[in-house]
């Protein structure tokens, strides 16, 4: 962090600001600030850590720094306490199947708005982002009885199952995923695919072969976003499942009983949990960052 | 298709779609079969359910026409009446619990712009480690929002928490370890732990909005003898402006409709000082079963993000106009 100026910087690295030295005040204010943003940023991280590791005894008394003793018990306990493996996999299922059904329905949408001139493209546009500002509370009580109703009515179940789960959450990162996917396919040059026209490929030809394969990093993006929403996504959860069909969102909560709070444990299986999409993200961080920013900063 | 209309202001080329496909149908109809799936969904988990939203709020929808709202009796207006009546309980509450939110979202869309942009613009420079904070900063994004919120929330325990251990055992800055998730403190445990999520998004999008900064700005001024602070007051933060004005707008419909985080931390009734709206209306709903007049705070919530995106938008558009002439 101290030496500013280094002899060779790694590729892509940004460019220093400014060909003069920085005085000592920006230095120091530097170091101050991201040190005091560094803790803060990690004290959660670390109370995450350190307590999924502690005894039952030295999470229910006094906080304390260090544990008394180090255990790997509660990560052992975690799949009894509750059945986590269950909402693991309910989760699994249903940020999965929203991811991939939200990315195919968002690269056709992008498509034809990127490519196409139509009656009603900017009334679809805007109507799409719009539906972003919404609170999301608006939509729980009608969507709520709406599939109740549609259950009695038809008999199709997606109130309390998965697949009602999954249809509200591939709507959620719809409409960022399509407004990302339009810039992307904007940013591929338009004779690409109509020399793949004109090789006789068919429009949805030419989308696969040429346009998609050209904005996977933008696909790579939306793929994480949406599976970061609906993996961390609760208030639906909270209302649209039962007991077979609980996700983690929810299922966290068996750990505090009438007697105890597990914390050791609650903690332990918050950092299960986080591990799959925190690691996917500062894996793919890199397309994540340029999608997200690439429709907000144009 | 060839002379269509072009598409107002936007900056995209106008789109010429494919020439050679036989079949005008097809060629028109292609774009709309390449939507319907996407229109079709938002249609039915986003539009329908605003419809649905706004005509039961004219009804009396109680626990017993759960199962078919359709039957419910017909009310009027009763439902906005009782929620905008500020002098009776339900009113009063309402009203208190938008002020409580109105304050916290003006705090934490602050504290998130501030950090995220000091962040950014220190780490705007190469240096060692740089590389390495950006991604450690991006980890509160990353995080699911419930284990986050919920180790927070352990944190804020009064008797084992880390908070008080620190505030209390170890400083001594407090007389007795305070309760931070019950009673007035909670609006700060919730501020707290709103900005720790939310800063992270601030700093992504002005990291990319400084990347926009041609360099030869910074040269040019630093040849006429402009230090660093006089360059990040000149050029750095006027640059920010545009983005600025599509970060401030999203943060603030996002903290302003945020459930997750109090719902998390508090269940499912936050505190007086923390009662945001959206839980507030989601204890009107589910806990105390009256759909009707949660539906109605749905719907006046919705106007008010309306009016207020509106004025927003057309305040900014105006400003950007008077910039060009």
């Amino acid at each position: 962090m101290s030496s500013v100026r280094m002899a060779s910087r790694p590729r892509g690295a940004a460019k220093p600001r400014s060909p003069m030295a920085a005085p000592r005040s920006f230095l120091w204010s530097r170091r101050i600030f991201l040190t005091l943003l560094t803790g803060f940023v990690l004290l959660p991280v670390f109370v995450m850590v350190s307590s999924s590791l502690k005894p039952l005894e030295d999470v229910s008394g006094k906080f304390r720094w260090m544990p008394s003793g180090l255990t790997i018990r509660p990560y052992i306990d975690i799949w009894k306490t509750v059945p986590l493996a269950k909402y693991f996999m309910n989760s699994l299922v249903v940020a999965g199947a929203a991811t991939v059904c939200s990315v195919v329905i968002a690269v056709f949408a992008a498509y034809a708005v990127s490519r196409y001139q139509f009656r009603g493209k900017r009334v679809f546009t805007v109507t799409v982002l719009s539906t972003q500002m919404f609170p999301g509370i608006l939509f729980l009580l009608p969507l709520f009885l709406m599939y109740v109703n549609i259950g009695n009515a038809t008999g199709i179940a997606l109130f309390g199952s998965r697949a009602g789960l999954i249809l509200t959450y591939l709507t959620f990162s719809l409409p960022f995923s399509i407004w990302m996917l339009i810039g992307y396919f904007d940013s591929v040059p338009r004779d690409l695919d109509e020399a793949a026209l004109v090789d006789g490929c068919g429009p949805i030809g030419a989308l696969f072969r040429v346009v998609v394969p050209a904005a996977i990093p933008g696909i790579v993006a939306v793929a994480v976003y949406a599976f970061m929403t609906a993996w961390g996504e609760v208030l639906f959860a909270s209302v649209m499942t039962n007991d077979a069909t609980r996700t983690l969102a929810i299922g966290l909560q068996g750990y505090s009983t009438q007697n105890d709070v597990y914390w050791n444990q609650i903690m332990a299986a918050s950092l299960v949990v986080s591990v799959p999409v925190v690691a996917g993200f500062l894996l793919l961080q890199r397309y994540l960052v340029a999608g997200l920013t690439a429709g907000a900063v144009k | 298709m060839q002379g269509g209309k072009e598409p107002s202001g936007a900056a995209r080329e106008p789109g010429r779609g494919p020439r050679r496909r036989p079949g005008r149908l097809r060629r028109i109809g292609l774009p709309y079969l390449l939507l319907l799936p996407a229109l079709l969904l938002e249609l039915l988990v986003h539009l329908l359910p605003i419809v649905v939203g706004i005509s039961m709020s004219f009804k009396e929808l109680t626990q017993f026409f759960i199962r078919d709202w359709g039957a419910a009796p017909w009310s009027g207006l009763d439902n906005y009446k009782v929620s905008v009546d500020f002098d009776a309980p339900v009113g009063e509450a309402l009203l208190h619990s938008f002020l409580v939110t109105c304050a916290f979202t003006v705090l934490s869309v602050g504290l998130c712009w501030l950090i995220g942009t000091t962040a950014a613009i220190y780490l705007q420079e190469a240096f060692k480690g740089r590389g390495f904070l950006r991604a450690l900063f991006l980890i509160p994004y990353a995080l699911p929002v419930y284990a986050a919120v919920i180790t927070w929330g352990f944190m804020f325990q009064r008797d084992n928490g880390l908070i008080n251990h620190v505030l209390h055992d170890q400083l001594g800055l407090t007389d007795s370890a305070p309760f931070w998730l019950i009673g007035d403190n909670s609006f700060f445990a919730l501020l707290t732990v709103s900005v720790w999520k939310g800063w992270p998004f601030a700093f992504l999008i002005m990291m990319a909005g400084l990347q926009n900064i041609p360099r030869e700005m910074y040269e040019a001024a630093a040849l006429d003898g402009a230090g660093v602070w006089q360059q990040i007051r000149r050029i750095t933060l006027p640059s920010l402006k545009s983005v600025n004005q599509v970060l401030v707008l999203v943060l603030f419909l996002w903290t302003f409709n945020d459930f997750n985080t109090p719902y998390v931390l508090f269940g499912r009734s936050a505190p007086e000082a923390a009662d945001l709206v959206s839980i507030h209306i989601y204890q009107s709903s589910f806990v105390t079963w009256n759909f009707g007049t949660g539906s109605a705070m749905s719907v006046l919530l919705l106007l008010f993000l309306l009016a207020v995106t509106g004025g927003y938008l057309w305040v900014t558009s105006r400003e950007r106009k008077s910039a060009h002439v």
